[in-house]
């Protein structure tokens, strides 16, 4: 139990008969990159929903930092440093990129219980805010709505937000998706340049996000773990080729016919 | 006793005639929320339609109360589904705000135009000969009135549940309650099921208006003095459940009644303080509404 | 440093806004024989001034904001009958009162959302004028509190029948509490607010505590509608039981809409409007002002964006570029 930033014992779900996640364990030591892959339906954004507390397993164990959150809140989590991101976005469109992230840095910071100095006033948050605009790139993009700007800048500024609450843990549920590929390497530049001593849990099926980012690669099919191990491993595996690609879909991965 | 027995029956009858009306007034509305969910604050000006044409009816071409009343029915729902058309199409993606202050605006164009029409005095109406006499129950005596409005109610309960349990038009309409993309993706035809079912909430408060006259007078305000009973008994029952409408209403009506009567004081005060109470404790934790 | 944010930069102070108090402050010479009606202006502007605070800003829909109105206004006429008669210290009592009222509801009520959350604000104002009804001992019931009155302003104001100092009084009032409610709206505290009126469950997210919040803002208000309803009183030196009906919380939520929400200065606006077309209007007929308003409430939706304040904004930008246009280009 020491030493592991987020560890899962035993957890499961069920809803009514169907199996959601079957007795998942799963270990992130401190400031792993670990990437989180399965096929559509294996119950990856429910493990995620599991251990950010939207939903509460039928059994099992889950710990932060030696602290046992199984029972939680999602706001108590948050607090104690785990942080997730979104599959969909959920911005507020209508205001600028600073404005967005400024929301959350002034709430995790206690400054949003200020009533009486101007917003504008408070330099030293605004200087905090802008600084991780720009640790995401994002800079040229400060002041534009968000609605305007591009949609892989938009999951970028979703980041910034999960950085304004000062994570220990990031859950980032499929950061990639929906962006278009040459947008892609803005996303992982950023992702590279996070701080080493955040955890980050990344669920992903883009392989190219998963081989360029992670160190450790858990396998999620129908609610429980396939397979776990370093990225070479995984993608070697023929278990998991089987799964994802089907028999004939692996002969042609085993030819490299696919690498970019 | 014999005093106990006669208070409570007079409660009991009187509170379930009140909670009937209250009822058929009321389920349009809570039919409307649970598939448009859509907040009518104009809802009341329906039912006073409904009551001033029956009476007109009944009083300017000396129709009989029997007729009157299905007429006025028909004649508000139609009525309603112009309304629909020109402003409530534009509510069902509006956000709650808007909502509230445009339905408001047309109960206020509502209630001018009552009073243009009808006058600034409670409307007279009478109830027919047959519904006037007492009927002798041995501990008390009751009007008729009182007894038709509760058949009336169970008739109209049946019939309801039948057609939203039973037939095919109640469930696609449950469909489109429980999940309004998902319905329009199998080939129900959303927008005309709104104008039907707004058609029939309407014609429903009409009809709560024209039978309920002599219990709720009708006046210009009607639409505002009866708004908040009628917005508490949809708050308080499921979105679209008819079941939970008809006991949430005769409980109120009953509550009430025996509030007024035998707390004078303090009856109003008691009910408001048991309806917050139960708001919240039903409403407490994210209310999800699903914008499907 | 000027940040290209307009929601950071809410405290800014616009030139044009000068206008609107030099306005106000000059009705004293050209509306002198209509100083009672000014100041009932007035003091409806400020009455939905604090409503802006909590529907236009923290998104709170609510039909019983005439609570707070009245419970000021009574709080004010039992102080000065039970021997206050400094009308500020008064005033400041009854708004303090009714913020603790908020204090005590708000964690309640703002529980919950979208038509339970108007059900139950509707209902608590019900309940107030109910209790008031009833406790006619306390209130007077129907005939109301009257035969309280004040000591000269500040020493040296006399309340006279013509009626400056009652104008002058509340329109300082007014102007006060405006910068106040500017204040708070510029803050990080009205940014966390604008937040949550967009997106709650997002604020939540971020670890915001929205009720928290809330009720900070709902208080605040509270404290703000106390103190209009305790100048209503003061001024009028009566108080009756219409402080406390629906009908007083459904006029000031025409009022602020008519004028636009969230905007700080469409109370400010729609007030007057409201108050001067019910005024003129009801002297024909009493139910045609509801017509009218009406109307307008259904085109202030349907069209308006933003309210009167809009449509004068909106106005204004079109007016300009079409100015502009003729000395553009070259000849």
């Amino acid at each position: 139990m020491t030493g592991s930033a987020l560890e899962t014992s035993n957890l499961c779900k069920s809803f009514g008969a169907l199996k959601v996640a079957d007795n998942i364990s799963l270990r992130l030591a401190q400031g792993a990159r670990h990437a989180l892959i399965g096929p559509n339906g294996a119950g990856k954004t429910t493990l995620v929903q599991l251990l950010s507390g939207v939903l509460r397993p039928d059994a099992g164990k889950i710990s932060l930092m030696g602290e046992d959150i199984t029972l939680s809140s999602q706001r108590h989590r948050v607090k104690r440093g785990l942080v997730r991101t979104f599959q969909v976005t959920s911005l507020f469109r209508g205001l600028t990129v600073l404005e967005n992230v400024f929301l959350a840095t002034s709430e995790h910071s206690g400054v949003s219980r200020q009533m009486i100095r101007a917003a504008g006033a408070h330099r030293e948050l605004l200087s905090w805010t802008e600084t991780i605009i720009e640790q995401l790139g994002l800079a040229d993009d400060m002041h534009r709505k968000i609605a305007e700007i591009a949609y892989g800048r938009q999951r970028l500024v979703e980041i910034a937000i999960a950085l304004s609450l000062e994570p220990k843990i990031l859950l980032l549920d499929e950061p990639a998706a929906g962006i278009p590929t040459k947008e892609v390497s803005i996303l992982l530049d950023a992702v590279e340049h996070l701080p080493n001593d955040i955890t980050i849990l990344m669920i992903e099926h883009d392989m190219h996000v998963v081989r360029r980012f992670a160190t450790k690669v858990t396998v999620l099919v129908n609610g429980a773990v396939l397979l776990s191990g370093s990225p070479h491993d995984v993608m070697s595996s023929g278990e998991v080729r089987t799964v994802y690609l089907g028999q004939s879909g692996h002969a042609r991965f085993a030819s490299g016919a696919d690498d970019a | 006793m014999q005093e106990l027995l006669s208070i409570s029956s007079f409660i009991i009858l009187y509170g379930v005639s009140y909670g009937v009306v209250l009822f058929t007034i009321s389920i349009g509305l809570v039919v409307m929320m649970g598939l448009m969910r859509v907040i009518n604050l104009a809802h009341g000006a329906f039912a006073a339609l409904g009551g001033y044409v029956a009476a007109s009816l009944m009083n300017q071409l000396s129709i009989p109360f029997f007729i009157a009343v299905p007429l006025a029915v028909v004649g508000v729902a139609l009525f309603s589904v112009i309304v629909e058309r020109l402003f409530y199409v534009h509510l069902y993606t509006a956000t709650d705000l808007d909502q509230v202050l445009l339905t408001v605006g047309l109960a206020f164009v509502a209630v001018a135009g009552l009073n243009f029409i009808f006058g600034p005095n409670v409307f007279p109406a009478r109830l027919p000969e047959i519904l006037t006499f007492n009927i002798n129950f041995g501990i008390r005596q009751f009007q008729a009135y009182r007894l038709f409005l509760i058949v009336d109610g169970a008739v109209l309960f049946v019939i309801l549940w039948y057609v939203f349990d039973r037939t095919g038009f109640g469930a696609r309409l449950r469909a489109a309650v429980d999940n309004r993309t998902m319905a329009q993706a199998i080939g129900i035809n959303v927008p005309k099921l709104f104008s039907i079912v707004f058609a029939l909430g309407s014609g429903l408060a009409a009809l709560g208006g024209a039978i309920g006259f002599a219990i709720l007078p009708l006046e210009p305000l009607y639409p505002f003095k009866y708004l908040v009973i009628v917005l508490i008994v949809v708050s308080l029952s499921g979105f679209g459940s008819i079941k939970s409408a008809a006991a949430v209403a005769i409980f109120i009506g009953v509550v009430d009644t025996g509030c007024r009567y035998l707390f004078p004081g303090i009856g109003a005060f008691i009910i408001y303080a048991i309806l917050i109470s139960l708001i919240i404790h039903k409403h407490t934790g994210i209310v999800v509404r699903r914008r499907a | 440093m000027k940040f290209q944010s307009e929601l950071l930069e809410r405290h800014r102070f616009r030139p044009i806004e000068a206008v609107y108090w030099v306005l106000l402050v000059m009705a004293v010479f050209v509306f002198s024989d209509y100083l009672a009606i000014a100041a009932t202006v007035v003091i409806m502007c400020l009455f939905a001034l604090s409503l802006d605070l909590v529907l236009g800003f923290a998104g709170i829909v609510t039909l019983g904001h005439a609570a707070y109105f009245g419970v000021g206004a009574y709080t004010a006429s039992l102080l000065a009958l039970g021997g206050l008669h400094e009308a500020i210290t008064g005033a400041t009592l009854a708004g303090l009162t009714a913020a603790a009222v908020a204090l005590v509801l708000g964690p309640f009520v703002l529980l919950l959302d979208g038509l339970p959350l108007i059900m139950v604000t509707m209902a608590i104002g019900a309940i107030f004028y109910e209790a008031a009804n009833k406790a006619s001992w306390l209130t007077g019931g129907d005939d109301g509190l009257r035969g309280f009155d004040f000591a000269p302003l500040l020493g040296i104001f006399q309340w006279s029948i013509y009626g400056y100092t009652a104008y002058l009084y509340s329109l300082s009032w007014l102007f006060v509490l405006f910068l106040l409610t500017r204040r708070v709206v510029g803050s990080p505290f009205g940014v966390a607010l604008q937040g949550i009126r967009e997106n709650r469950a997002r604020m939540r997210l971020i670890g915001a505590p929205v009720v928290g919040h809330l009720v900070r803002a709902y208080v605040l208000s509270a404290f703000i509608a106390g103190i209009a309803g305790a100048i209503y009183a003061q001024i009028n030196q009566f108080v009756s039981l219409e402080v406390l009906s629906i009908d007083t919380s459904v006029d000031v939520v025409v009022m602020l809409v008519l004028g636009g929400i969230g905007q700080l200065y469409g109370g400010l606006i729609g007030a007057p409007v409201y108050v001067l077309v019910k005024h003129f209007a009801a002297q024909w007929n009493p139910y045609n002002w509801m017509f009218i308003i009406g109307a307008l409430l259904i085109v202030a939706v349907r069209f308006g964006r933003g309210g009167l304040l809009g449509f004068l904004s909106t106005a204004t930008e079109w007016l300009l570029r079409h100015w502009r246009k003729p000395t553009g280009g070259a000849p």
